[in-house]
């Protein structure tokens, strides 16, 4: 990380402003440098080539710092897929994968294209595309592979990504470079056949279906190749793995090294989702997935390998906006054929400008925090807190109406790390049900000693305080890393007067079910 | 002679359509159907009917029994 701390440090009006006149009137004069925001200076690019972090830096989906302020959208238009997972149902939409069933709407190449150019125009901090499913995007390339024709033309500062199960990857590597797709994410459960036979009953092969070991076998040997295929061509890889107990669970950190001498530059371990309700093998015989604390272990053990990547929502494939935001709705096939379309290049790069200020000045903050924490007396102590946020890295969001909270681990090595989010139900429905939505809340952040809101009543404060989390408000609208510095702080000062007594905290639960925005 | 598509069971995830080598199967309102006039049970062209292969539901692609099974052309099979 290099030390540029003599940036200014920007309000959040900005934003709001240009926003506002793009609003008002599409392609208002808002100079524009051409977009290139100098930004050396992060909090996410440590141990990653400078290259590396300039590609992925705006990539909601591959920085975690990222996510808080660009947003990605998938669109669904490979319904067919050549495989068969035991945690898919293909008639509704996959919980563990991007992937959404035949409930979503399927597009057509140009109906994709055109959404895609509705969204942006609407949503400026939209820079990735993504096609992820339903099925597999490489089992319908000339969908896949037209729909990016199309985008390239027209919107060609849009990143164009796709997510595949690695079977046919081989033999599209030379086109997925053509069309300068830079990231590809390959979701690989397993490198040992004997696990994979567990994972997936069937592939379809050379015009065959193949089981059993033999599938598992051809399927590993295709995802290998495909990964080093693309990693010669300097295409950034992303591996996902679906964290499956007594199947893979202790087999992925076997998998994190196959990825990593590769050249994966990024490995998502999942938690399994699984329920009857789903209709998926797993879901039927009662394959439980992991919980918090496991998935935290197994994502730990495998960090000192590579960068592991713990914001993943496990979105649906078709969802709109900022992670953990979904404005789908508002993109439906028939309002965006009626839409009038016009690409507003300089205004969306005017308000990315804006997000990269407004980011220097989260991480300035950070960093002269951090400089603070340093001079205490060092602890081994660390503990969890939960962020109520709804993005732009501040504490945003009231704790009645978070549909999710973000996870940070505070220590003084590491001040504040962003190791995960848990989706809550949301507390505040109008009324019915408000008991057993707050203690779904309290069984999500159990393991966390603190949770940040922006506002709270009176009555879950006091249900909080019992079970033990401690409900912060006087940081509300900070930024959040700066924020949870500055209380470890005054926790490890009240723990060392005696004013209050360090309590490990138990574990966590992962809500099961696709995350879609309520 | 032919194959046939149970309509209810069909998730329209299209992975027949590409795979049928006498493009036999078409989307009809929703879900995937095959023409029987144009399906030879993929005899001559692979070991296996591909549609029954890729089908992601099990059973989904079966045999018409209201047809008479299909004569490869010269009387074999
Ligand atoms: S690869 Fe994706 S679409 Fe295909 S069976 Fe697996 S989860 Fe389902
Ligand atoms: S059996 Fe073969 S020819 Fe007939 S519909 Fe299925 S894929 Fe096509
Ligand atoms: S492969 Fe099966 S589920 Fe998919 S469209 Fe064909 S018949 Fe329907």
């Amino acid at each position: 990380m290099d030390d540029s701390s003599s940036f200014d440090v920007v309000a959040a009006e900005p934003l709001d402003d240009i926003m506002q006149k793009i609003a008002e009137h599409k392609g208002c004069g808002t100079s524009s440098d051409g977009g290139k925001a100098s930004c050396g200076s992060s909090d996410g690019p440590d141990d990653m080539a400078p290259e590396i972090w300039e590609k992925v830096k705006n990539h909601p989906c591959y920085s975690e710092e990222a996510h808080h302020h660009y947003a990605r959208m998938h669109v669904a238009v490979a319904p067919a897929c050549n495989i068969q997972c035991n945690y898919c149902n293909r008639k509704y939409d996959c919980a563990n994968e991007s992937r959404p069933g035949v409930v979503s709407e399927k597009l057509t190449p140009e109906q994709a294209s055109k959404k895609v150019l509705a969204v942006a125009s609407t949503i400026p901090q939209m820079t990735v595309l993504g096609i992820a499913g339903p099925g597999d995007p490489l089992a319908n390339p000339a969908k896949t592979f037209k729909t990016f024709e199309l985008i390239s033309q027209t919107a060609p500062d849009i990143k164009l990504c796709l997510s595949t199960n690695g079977l046919a990857l081989p033999d599209h590597v030379d086109t997925i470079a053509k069309y300068n797709v830079d990231h590809v994410t390959i979701t690989i459960n397993m490198v040992d056949p004997e696990v994979g036979a567990q994972i997936y009953p069937w592939i379809f092969w050379n015009h065959k279906r193949v089981e059993g070991i033999e599938a598992a076998r051809i399927l590993t040997e295709r995802q290998m190749k495909g990964l080093e295929m693309l990693t010669e061509r300097g295409i950034l890889c992303k591996v996902n793995s679906v964290m499956i107990p007594g199947i893979n669970d202790k087999h992925l950190v076997e998998v994190n090294k196959a990825v990593k001498s590769r050249g994966a530059f990024l490995h998502n371990i999942m938690p399994l989702i699984s329920a009857p309700e789903h209709g998926t093998v797993f879901g039927l015989n009662g394959q439980r997935g992991p919980s918090a604390q496991e998935l935290k272990a197994l994502q730990d053990a495998c960090e000192g390998e590579m960068n592991m990547m713990r914001h993943c929502r496990q979105c649906r494939a078709d969802a709109v906006g900022l992670l953990g935001e979904d404005r789908s709705a508002e993109f439906t096939t028939d309002k965006i054929m009626e839409m009038e379309v016009s690409y507003d290049l300089e205004s969306r790069q005017a308000y990315q400008n804006a997000v990269e200020q407004e980011r220097l000045a989260k991480v300035a903050a950070k960093k002269a925090e951090m400089e603070t924490l340093a001079q205490e007396d060092a602890s081994d102590l660390k503990i969890l807190v939960a962020v109520a946020t709804k993005g732009s890295g501040r504490i945003n969001e009231h704790f009645g109406h978070a549909n999710e909270f973000q996870v940070y681990e505070l220590s003084s090595s590491e001040g504040a790390k962003f190791v995960g989010h848990r989706r809550v139900d949301l507390y505040c429905q109008g009324g019915y049900g408000e008991e057993d939505a707050l203690e779904t809340v309290i069984r999500a952040i159990n393991d966390c000693t603190a949770v940040f809101v922006a506002k709270i009543g009176h009555c879950p404060k006091d249900t909080l305080s019992a079970a033990g989390i401690e409900p912060i408000d006087q940081y509300a609208y900070e930024f959040i890393e700066q924020s949870a510095i500055a209380y470890f702080k005054d926790y490890l000062a009240r723990v060392k007067s005696g004013e209050i007594v360090h309590v490990a905290r138990g574990d966590a639960d992962i809500r099961q079910g696709a995350f879609i925005e309520a | 002679m032919a194959y046939k598509i149970i309509a209810s069971q069909c998730t329209s995830c299209s992975a027949c359509e590409a795979e049928c080598p006498n493009v036999a199967i078409s989307e009809k309102n929703g879900t995937f159907v095959i023409n029987p006039k144009k399906c030879t049970e993929c005899i001559g062209h692979f070991d296996i009917p591909q549609c029954v292969a890729v089908c992601p539901v099990d059973n989904t692609c079966v045999i018409d029994n209201s047809f008479p099974r299909y004569q490869a052309p010269g009387g074999a099979a």
